[in-house]
């Protein structure tokens, strides 16, 4: 009896403990911090001092979280178009009477991670950082990532506590689209860092204080660094205090991996090492969703061509050859078997729902008796095949799986009379070849060149490849374009102010583009990326970025 | 003695000298842009110039090692084009994390390869010894890579053992030598070791079966001596050739694995230098294998010294 009652106390006991060591638990369930692990494809970390590094895998991963620019893009919708909105200005308007002056009015209230308030100092200096070469931050480092994606900016000046006036060396309606690449850094905090750095002289103390900077980085962003591992590992922790509390993380902490091995990424999300994986292995991606990871991918703004060389001799000369070799391509048939359903195929560098598409007026498809209709047109047939070389290379950024692909080409093209020789060399001195021309040595006599471009905004979409005077050593007209029509159409959509009619004039620019097959369209890149079902509300937009705010994560 | 050290010291220095042109040559030679790191393809020329002279690109390439040869041997390897920060520090942890994982991949390694050597070749042509050669061919056979993503299927994805990926829970800069750190270690260590195993098993195997073939074997047998002792005099024979090939191994192993420490993402030298080949980070290039180099040299000084000190003919010769 006495031993049942004892019992009956004990169970009693225990139940209590129990019951408040549930209730004590409770509020710790509830606030428990949550941490999303992602496995990057890059080999190290992004740059972390303002102006990432590594393409827009870089801005997506250290700049985008940590910092803010003047404008931003809109990164909520998987099915529009990401168009330009306000970031760190409200407003902005070119001058009536100079289209080389443009006022920006700034967000006010809006401070650094580090507490300082940013002005329009914060944003002069930050536009000194990459361009006055005499200003103490300069810094050359930053200024190759930065200056070439807003080539006409010229400098900027403080109107008030609140307004920046930025002068253009040419009137340049694509100012506000390319300011979203200038990152705005923490001047306070970095003259903390000069202030205390060691150096023989003034540039040696600046590029102290950068190095400092990058490891106790602070911006606007809605991430704030809290940890910083080189090459192995960012942690960084929600900005409570966003100026967008719309976007203020729900997720607690984020940190950042490299994984350049896509084996390696795989292997780390399937053993529950990470959440979340940018690019898995193709021939993983059954077992990934058969073991319940989620699997997204939405068309990017990036193309997969051959730009063909336009220089006296070349046989893309003839416009018939160049639709031809557009409408001899199955790309149904590469994404389905080749590419796993990981692309879009191309039918322009814009495609349909987008501002700057236009309405051209050659339908690019898969049509091989029409192809080979235009080439038996053009002299060619099948016993006198057109030869045509293109440079590629075996791997690459943004490249896909360029052998295979080319491959792919060859013989589909060689049903239209083409004999394609393909010359592969190592993917750095293919792109620095990109830059150097058709008519260069290093371009070993091919015709075409295989380097995928992002499409971001109008300069890196179209106008680098098709106005005359960005042939090289200026910019990327690889194939010495000479179309008196582009130029106009470039010189037109860079004068115009009015945001709906700059991209009406766009997409005429790229409808004529199209019309005139001056790319080899082929694919666009989907992104691919896998997360843990443990992720929620992931939008995955058509852009090379994310927001990684709205995302939450349960236990 | 001091004098075999001396000599051996200065035999280093034109060695040193040469590897850093060669190593300064080498990276300079390849195709492609020194800057692609930080300078788009869409660049100007005008940037790309105004850049060029900003890292000092633009100087005569004499002129270029000169610099970066003296500042080297003030210990200044300059600044990462890709990262901006000192080559120095970047190289000095990266082949911390690498010596960790050579360090553990030799005492793997070695021990077994040690211990299979010895046997195969005290009981050569039995089947001891064809089991222990068959290990060793395997070692020395299998892609070491592929053998790394094999275990991390069967360790990490399938069983949920180990780690697959990483230098620990907080990454290197917070390691220690607990369970919850070395088991990130155990799968690239394994994996490592697989290629000296196998080359000490057969090498140990070919010195015993050799020493036990020789007269003084059979003088020390004959003399009454037990076979534990005889065995004693057979690895201090063997010892010296040994110690030379796994100093070579363990030299190998500190220059990291390029392959291997991609494949776990392991923040070692190896995949430094991946990181630097694909940016074409010129003096992070520069910086690694000069210091890889000389780590090398000094590795191969040092086995020579403790060679002399034990088999005094070699100080002789």
């Amino acid at each position: 009896m006495r031993i049942e009652k004892s019992g009956r106390s004990r169970t009693a006991a225990a139940v209590v403990i129990l019951a408040m060591a549930a209730v004590a638990a409770l509020p710790r369930i509830s606030a428990a911090e949550t941490t999303l692990r992602i496995g990057m494809t890059a080999a190290d970390i992004p740059r972390t001092l303002g102006q990432p590094d590594q393409g827009f895998e870089g801005n997506r991963f250290t700049g985008l979280t940590m910092y803010d620019a003047l404008t931003m893009w809109d990164l909520s919708s998987a099915d529009k178009a990401s168009v330009v909105i306000p970031g760190l200005a409200t407003e902005w308007k070119v001058d009536d009477a100079d289209k080389k002056k443009w006022t920006f009015r700034l967000r006010p209230g809006v401070i650094f991670h580090d507490g300082s308030p940013f002005n329009a100092d914060a944003v002069v200096w930050n536009v000194e950082k990459v361009l006055k070469q005499d200003a103490p931050q300069f810094d050359p480092s930053q200024v190759g990532v930065t200056a070439s994606r807003m080539p006409t900016l010229a400098s900027a000046r403080k109107i008030d506590d609140m307004t920046v006036e930025m002068i253009t060396k040419e009137p340049d309606s694509f100012l506000p689209i390319n300011l979203t690449n200038l990152f705005m850094a923490s001047p306070a905090k970095w003259q903390k860092f000069y202030d205390a750095a060691q150096g023989a002289d003034a540039k040696a103390k600046s590029q102290a204080a950068w190095a400092a900077f990058a490891k106790d980085a602070s911006g606007t962003g809605p991430w704030k660094m809290s940890s910083f591992t080189p090459r192995e590992r960012l942690e960084l922790v929600k900005n409570e205090g966003y100026w967008d509390k719309a976007r203020v993380p729900k997720v607690d902490k984020m940190v950042l991996l490299p994984m350049p091995e896509a084996n390696a990424r795989t292997a780390a999300l399937l053993s529950g090492q990470v959440d979340w994986i940018e690019a898995p292995a193709p021939d993983a991606v059954a077992e990934i969703k058969q073991r319940g990871f989620g699997l997204y991918s939405n068309e990017e703004p990036h193309v997969w061509p051959w730009q063909f060389s336009r220089v006296e001799g070349s046989p893309w000369n003839d416009i018939r050859v160049r639709k031809a070799a557009n409408l001899c391509i199955d790309r149904e048939g590469l994404k389905d078997g080749l590419l796993a359903g990981l692309m879009v195929p191309a039918t322009g560098t814009f495609e349909p729902g987008h501002p700057w598409r236009g309405n051209p007026t050659f339908q690019i498809k898969y049509d091989k008796p029409a192809a080979q209709k235009l080439m038996q047109e053009a002299g060619y047939g099948p016993t006198k095949k057109l030869t045509v070389k293109v440079q590629t290379s075996a791997s690459g950024s943004g490249q896909m799986l360029p052998l295979p692909m080319n491959e792919y080409l060859q013989q589909a093209l060689a049903e239209c009379y083409f004999d394609v020789q393909l010359d592969v060399i190592e993917w750095n001195t293919l792109f620095t070849n990109w830059r150097r021309g058709a008519k260069d040595p290093s371009a070993n006599g091919a015709n075409a060149t295989n380097v995928t471009y992002a499409a971001m905004d109008p300069f890196f979409a179209l106008v680098r490849f098709l106005q005359s005077s960005m042939a090289p050593p200026v910019s990327n007209n690889w194939g010495y374009i000479n179309n008196p029509k582009f130029d106009e159409l470039v010189t037109k959509a860079r004068q115009t102010f009015d945001p709906t009619e700059r991209d009406k004039a766009l997409a005429e620019l790229h409808a004529a583009s199209v019309d005139d097959a001056a790319f080899l369209y082929v694919a666009h890149d989907v992104a691919p990326r896998a997360l843990s079902p443990k992720i929620k509300g992931f939008v995955q937009p058509k852009s090379w970025f994310v927001d990684f705010s709205p995302i939450s994560m349960t236990p | 003695m001091l004098a075999y050290i001396l000599r051996r010291i200065v035999y280093v220095i034109p060695i040193v000298v040469s590897v850093a042109l060669v190593c300064f040559m080498l990276v300079h030679i390849t195709p492609g842009d020194p800057l692609v790191a930080i300078l788009p393809a869409d660049a100007s020329q005008e940037l790309a110039s105004q850049l060029r002279i900003a890292y000092g690109f633009d100087r005569p390439l004499p002129v270029q090692f000169g610099l970066w040869l003296w500042k080297a041997v003030n210990g200044d390897l300059g600044h990462s084009i890709a990262t901006g920060r000192p080559v120095l520090s970047e190289v000095m942890r990266a082949v911390g994390n690498t010596v960790t994982l050579a360090i553990a991949a030799a005492m793997i390694g070695f021990t077994l390869g040690l211990f299979f050597g010895l046997l195969a070749g005290y009981f050569r042509d039995t089947w001891v010894d064809k089991v222990a050669t068959s290990i060793a061919i395997a070692g020395v056979s299998v892609p070491h890579y592929w053998l790394g993503m094999v275990l991390v299927i069967i360790f990490s994805v399938q069983l949920n053992w180990l780690p697959a990926v990483g230098a620990g829970p907080g990454g290197s800069g917070a390691w220690g030598w607990d369970w919850e750190h070395i088991r990130y270690l155990v799968l690239p260590a394994v994996t490592t070791s697989v290629i000296p195993m196998g080359i000490v098993t057969r090498t140990v195997r070919a010195l015993t079966g050799d020493i036990l073939s020789q007269d003084f074997v059979e003088a020390l047998r004959a003399k009454g001596l037990r076979e534990t002792h005889v065995f004693r005099h057979v690895i201090k024979n063997a010892a010296p050739t040994a110690m030379a090939v796994m100093g070579l191994q363990l030299g190998y192993m500190l220059g990291g694995s390029i392959l291997i420490e991609t494949v776990f993402s392991w923040p070692g030298s190896g995949l430094l230098l991946n990181s630097a080949i694909f940016q074409r980070d010129l003096p992070l290039l520069q910086g690694t294998i000069l210091v890889l180099a000389l780590f090398f040299v000094f590795l191969n000084l040092m086995v020579d010294i403790a060679q002399a000190a034990i088999d005094p003919r070699i100080k002789r010769s």
